[in-house]
């Protein structure tokens, strides 16, 4: 290889050479942190809900008489039973969030009544007996509400919940040892217990924000039918019917009673919906990423194939010599290419260490994970390869430079 | 004069000469200041100050009120009063002003028959609010601290609500049915919407989509039992009552509680009455702690509750790289474009022309570089604002707008990065000796 020549000529044009290492390197430290936030954003986005989503939707309801509880919980049971009357829904129930949704309810939960800080935290679905089967979420151990279990209570009359359903994840938490069935905790903030009664199959909690991130798989469910000032409805669709669905039941509310308020405008989302507006900055977080490598990839690119068109239109007369003096085209062009790489691997290796001091920077400035080693060898060969195939165009180029070159002036 | 004129219709050749480079370093400065510029328009409204000429000057109130059991990270208090502590302080009155509010959600009923119910929200508050935040108003005044004293049905809608209601007349005078209940109305404010939402931070209303729309008398709100529609945060404390009284006097925090001090000197002093106010309770067997209280002006509290979103830094810093590397990559293609000038550079210098002349001239062209580009990335700039929708939350991305402000910002700083960018190859321009180049030519 002739590595020597090429130092030589590269200590000619020094600046050029630093500045096509140094903006690799630089896009490099930009590209791999870049990825890895793109792919911290996307695993987010894919863990799952529980949800059978595909086929819930919600329906935000408030109230535009509030003066009487009892009314109201009158009012809820009778909409259930026109919910679920609907030829197009399979279930309904009522609720004060559910998963995804950012606003709920949350408490501590703890194992002894005299414990004073919290085993873990906890969201509080306030359910009945139809709610596991309107969010499509199965049981994997224990039973079911029955009808008669659920009390019909505003939020603060809450003294004692005597049974209740908690998620897997919850349960495995709370006893690691196996069957929660049967078990008590407690999570009123009181000295009553509560018997766990079943274990729902996977079933994420309302809790959106990025610190909450340990508790969240952990859902209670509540067999109380809560009376305030607004209420949810879940509605399960019956295979391929949710547009109908969705389109059914606010009229079969409205027929019910006009005293209720459901905005027009998100008063009805379909779960797609709940999870995009969940989602929609770690979307935002991904395309931003996204497009910021894509251009900055493309502008390395252009950039590299600028300079070295300069170097090509400079050296055609000592590019004519070589040729003249025996040297083959094949020569000419892995020049250039060498040349490029021995620039490329020094702005990959600074590159990489820029990259992870961006990232421990970050790691404790944002609280993100530690980069792993792929994205930045992910990052290195992404810009090796771009570099070779942005100077081959003008290596092809000096190559067909003819040796009779040599003899022109410049 | 005529000198400008000249190099700028050298620069102008020159450009056009190998317009591939040209086009290339354009492109570059284009989308390196619209990335660095669109997610600026995002930060500036997310950590800009709500109200800079007042924002020394009011304070948030918090006492810790559950004990160390239940502290937030930092042995921090509540991020608001519960109505115990929001009350005696408000009967205390040892500010000039002092306000307390919660959120509520009312039905309003319209005046025709056929119409359904609206949903407005709004905050439940007494007079001091609006003196203290500086809500404007299009019709009427503020209620009247008397109003809050005897209970008031007084009400003020925003101009928003007005218009749905009245069709935007004077509405002064006239009632409105808030949750089957009726309020006469003493005012309409004019558009109002301080961002962030300083003042009410606790329920996440930061960066709503809407202004508020209805503020009603504190002490009336109570009396009708009107429940929050916001937070209500009881931390491991009990939730449960048995009656509306005991559940006002939960341990729970709700109600945000905000001090307008106009010195430090008030400001010491106020600290030291919560501070007594918490030893007080806490020889009174309530608090089982010593006194942990909090007095924190607007500026530091939009900092402590970190309403900057960590995406929109995260996203700044990344394009502000961008940007950098957008210049380094402009350096490179100035330094290849200038260089292969040295001839005529060199000719420049033979016949006359001063180092300085050398440099007015390169530096006028990586201007009009930095300009073209500059004119170019504001278009990106204002092509891209409309997709800050998909890049942010709604509600933030509502925010973010283009202002004359903005567009000037671009352009200054594509033509400043630009002129500072083109230094080194300006200045290697400049060195170039005017007898090499004739003699190897």
């Amino acid at each position: 290889m002739q590595i020597k020549p090429i130092l030589a000529a590269m200590r000619h044009h020094k600046a050029g050479a630093l500045l096509v290492g140094f903006q690799i390197a630089l896009t490099l430290a930009i590209i791999c942190n870049a990825l890895f936030i793109i792919q911290a954003r996307i695993a987010r986005v894919e863990r799952p809900s529980g949800v059978d989503e595909s086929r819930v939707f919600v329906i935000e309801n408030n109230w535009a008489d509030k003066s009487s509880y009892q009314t109201i919980g009158a009012q809820i049971g009778a909409d259930l039973i026109a919910l679920r009357q609907l030829g197009s829904v399979e279930d309904a129930s009522s609720t004060n969030s559910f998963p995804l949704h950012g606003a709920g309810w949350d408490n501590y939960v703890k194992m002894r009544p005299d414990q004073i800080h919290m085993t873990t935290d906890s969201s509080v679905y306030l359910s009945d007996d139809h709610t596991l089967n309107a969010l499509g979420v199965t049981l994997i151990a224990g039973r079911n509400f029955t009808a008669n279990e659920v009390q019909a209570a505003q939020l603060e009359e809450g003294k004692s919940w005597p049974v209740i359903i908690i998620s897997k994840d919850l349960a495995k938490l709370l006893f690691p040892g196996g069957d929660a069935v049967g078990k008590t905790i407690y999570v009123t903030n009181t000295n009553t217990p509560s018997t766990v009664i079943g274990v729902t199959d996977t079933l994420q909690s309302h809790m959106m924000d990025g610190d909450s991130g340990s508790f969240a798989y952990n859902a209670i469910l509540v067999p109380v039918r809560q009376l305030s000032s607004y209420v949810y409805y879940v509605v399960r669709a019956r295979p391929g019917q949710l547009a109908a669905a969705m389109r059914d039941a606010p009229k079969a509310l409205f027929a019910q009673s006009r005293m209720r308020i459901i905005d027009p405008k998100d008063g009805v989302m379909s779960f797609a919906q709940v999870r995009a507006k969940a989602y929609e900055r770690d979307y935002g977080m991904a395309i931003l990423m996204g497009i910021v490598s894509a251009v900055l990839l493309a502008i390395t690119a252009a950039g590299i194939v600028g300079l070295t068109s300069f170097w090509v239109g400079q050296r055609r007369r000592q590019i004519g010599i070589r040729r003249a003096l025996g040297a083959t085209r094949t020569d000419i062009l892995s020049y250039f290419l060498t040349e490029n790489m021995m620039i490329g691997v020094c702005g990959v290796v600074v590159g990489t260490l820029l990259a992870i001091g961006i990232n421990l920077w970050m790691v404790t400035r944002f609280a993100m994970a530690h980069l792993s080693i792929t994205y930045v060898l992910t990052a290195a060969i992404i810009l090796l390869l771009l570099g070779q195939g942005a100077v081959l165009a003008p290596a092809l180029r000096a190559s067909r430079v003819p040796p009779v070159e040599a003899t022109r002036p410049v | 004069m005529s000198m400008l004129a000249y190099y700028f219709g050298l620069g102008w050749r020159s450009l056009r000469r190998n317009p591939v480079l040209t086009a290339l370093m354009v492109m570059a400065i284009a989308f390196g200041v619209a990335a660095s510029m669109i997610t600026w328009s995002v930060f500036r409204v997310v950590s800009g100050n709500p109200i800079p000429w007042k924002s020394s000057q009011l304070y948030n109130v918090q006492i810790d009120n559950r004990g160390p059991q239940y502290d937030n990270a930092g042995h921090e208090p509540p991020e608001a009063l519960n109505y115990t502590d929001a009350m005696a302080l408000l009967q205390a009155h040892k500010a000039p002003h002092q306000t307390l509010l919660y959120d509520v959600a009312l039905s309003v009923m319209p005046e025709g028959a056929h119409d359904l119910p609206i949903n407005a929200l709004g905050y439940a508050t007494n007079a001091d609010f609006f003196t203290m935040f500086d809500v404007p108003f299009e019709y009427g005044a503020p209620w009247a601290t008397s109003d809050d004293d005897a209970h008031a049905a007084v009400a003020i809608i925003s101009d928003d609500l007005n218009q749905k209601l009245f069709g935007g007349a004077n509405s002064v005078g006239r009632n409105v049915t808030l949750d089957m209940r009726t309020y006469r109305i003493v005012g309409v404010t004019a558009h109002w919407d301080p961002k962030p939402r300083y003042y009410d931070v606790f329920n996440g209303m930061t960066f709503a989509d809407r202004p508020p729309q209805l503020y009603v008398g504190f002490n009336r709100a109570i009396d009708l039992h009107i429940a929050t529609s916001g937070r209500n945060n009881c931390g491991g404390a009990p939730f449960h009552a048995d009656s509306p009284e005991q559940w006002l006097h939960r341990e729970c925090a709700w109600i945000p509680f905000w001090v307008e001090l106009p010195n430090e000197a008030m400001k010491k002093s106020y600290e030291s009455f919560i501070t007594a106010y918490s030893a007080e309770q806490q020889r009174a067997g309530r608090f089982q702690w010593a006194p942990n209280v909090r007095l924190r002006n607007v500026t530091e509290w939009l900092d402590f509750e970190k309403v900057v979103p960590p995406e929109s830094r995260i996203s700044l810093f990344v394009s502000v790289g961008f940007f950098v590397i957008c210049l380094v990559n402009t350096i490179g293609l100035l330094l290849a474009k200038f260089m292969r000038r040295s001839a005529e550079i060199g000719v420049r210098r033979a016949l006359g022309a001063t180092r300085r002349e050398v440099y007015a001239q390169f530096l006028i062209e990586a201007g009009a570089v930095g300009l073209v580009g500059g004119v170019l990335g504001l278009v990106i700039t204002i092509i891209g604002m409309q997709g800050v929708g998909l890049l942010f939350d709604q509600d933030i991305a509502q925010l973010a707008h283009v202002d004359l402000s903005l567009l000037l910002t671009t352009l200054t700083v594509s033509i400043l990065a630009t002129v500072v960018a083109s230094f080194y190859p300006t200045w290697r321009a400049a060195q170039v000796q005017p007898a090499w180049q004739l003699k190897s030519n």
